[in-house]
């Protein structure tokens, strides 16, 4: 099949800002559509204001077009079904917790610390250095850290 | 549920209009809160709050340039160009947002007041979120989808405004003495915040913006349960100028000189 095909090349595609976790595992690829002679993908923003978009459109664009020299290939974001943070796959929150990035928990209070496992965390600041983290502090293995925002 | 695409909006010149009246609130007012965050970068009270501030600013221009974009597919110019090139009399934002974060200049001796920009930030979140919260129910589904996802991180824009305005309650007399003085000042600059301007009844009636009534007393509730909370006093919201009308301050032209500047530096800057 040619759309799995394509779902494999995309697999390749990482965050910019955290280059081990894709962008499939992040929940972030929406339909796929492909045939001998167009290839389309859409993409869903995890935050609006998130300046990784255009990088990862170009990235998932390239790719397809090497992949698929002789198809049209369109990428766009679209926000007709919001993503939600319960998209991020299992391996998606395996590879934030390998990253130092805890996974988003059901509330800002939910939050485990990647470090350790332990889940007495202080929440420190809503917004870190990304749209999509906050910044979190270990009480048990005293260690800063950042947690992905539930959405 | 009727719901209108661009195509169905782009072709119909009174929908046309009417949407757009909306969409340059929207837009205009989230870019100039992010302009104004924005120029709080070093200045912040802490090196983790300078980087939530430029992260929250950050947001702001992002939702302005969705909304900009959606005036882009219904055939008002590149987004890029709305944002940087249209000049003070066509702006629609509320003349509270487009205020100074303080007195001086952010590259010489600014003398910018947290308390000011926390409230000021406060009642612009408030407001957005009443009106995004309906805005889910527009008959216009770009605007719908928008609202939708918008919604979802504007809370914690909100809630971020919120812990500050209690910290500077509660902390010392210094901080709670600043937060008064603040919430004072801007009760007369915010008369236009919560207002949809001259169209208001006729986005109403079209389903673009339901319940306009019930949007604009989500939002007066909200802020007298946090007066109340806080033990502030009933803010009476007042204004000499109405933004949404296309009336302004001189602060928003010397934002605009600003933020174009930057822009004609370099046109292709991701906004
Ligand atoms: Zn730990």
């Amino acid at each position: 099949m040619l759309a799995q095909r394509v779902a494999q090349i995309l697999q390749e595609v990482g965050d910019p800002e955290i280059p081990t976790v894709s962008i499939v595992d992040l929940g972030m690829v929406g339909a796929i559509q492909a045939d001998g002679d167009r290839v389309l993908v859409e993409l869903m923003p995890t935050f609006v204001g998130c300046s990784a978009q255009r990088i990862i459109q170009d990235q998932v664009t390239e790719k397809l077009r090497e992949a698929f020299p002789t198809s049209t290939v369109a990428v766009r974001f679209e926000l007709s079904q919001p993503w939600t943070s319960d998209r991020i796959t299992k391996e998606g929150r395996e590879a934030l917790r390998k990253a130092g990035i805890a996974p988003p928990g059901a509330s800002l209070d939910d939050v485990e610390c990647p470090f350790c496992g332990h889940s007495s965390t202080v929440l420190q600041n809503l917004f870190g250095a990304t749209s999509c983290r906050s910044l979190y502090y270990c009480s048990h293995c005293k260690n800063p850290f950042e947690a992905f925002k539930p959405l | 549920m009727e719901r209108w695409t661009i195509e169905d909006v782009a072709q119909n010149p009174e929908r046309r209009q009417l949407a757009a009246e909306l969409l340059w609130q929207l837009a205009d007012d989230d870019l100039l809160m992010g302009f104004r965050d924005q120029e709080w970068l070093g200045l912040a009270p802490h090196i983790e709050e300078d980087v939530a501030f430029g992260s929250i600013g950050q947001e702001e221009i992002g939702h302005a340039a969705l909304y900009f974009g959606i005036l882009e597919r219904l055939g008002f110019g590149t987004a890029d160009d709305l944002a940087s090139l249209r000049s003070v009399s066509e702006r629609r934002n509320s003349v509270l947002i487009e205020q100074p974060n303080g007195p001086g200049h952010y590259l010489e001796s600014p003398r910018y007041e947290w308390a000011w920009t926390i409230v000021r930030h406060y009642l612009h979140d408030v407001w957005e979120m009443a009106l995004l919260t309906a805005l889910t129910g527009s008959v216009f589904e770009p605007l719908g989808d928008a609202a939708e996802k918008i919604l979802r991180e504007k809370r914690y824009h909100l809630a971020h405004q919120e812990l500050w305005m209690r910290t500077m309650a509660g902390h010392d007399a210094d901080s709670r003495v600043r937060l008064e003085d603040a919430w004072r000042r801007a009760q007369d600059w915010a008369g236009d915040l919560a207002d949809l301007g001259p169209y208001s009844s006729a986005l109403e009636s079209a389903g673009l913006c339901p319940g306009v009534d019930s949007v604009v007393r989500h939002y007066h509730e909200r802020v007298a349960e946090m007066a109340r909370v806080l033990g502030l006093p009933e803010m009476r919201m007042q204004t000499r100028e109405n933004g949404r009308r296309g009336e302004h301050t001189e602060a928003l032209q010397q934002a605009l000189d600003t933020l174009s500047e930057v822009y004609r530096l370099d046109p292709t800057a991701n906004w």
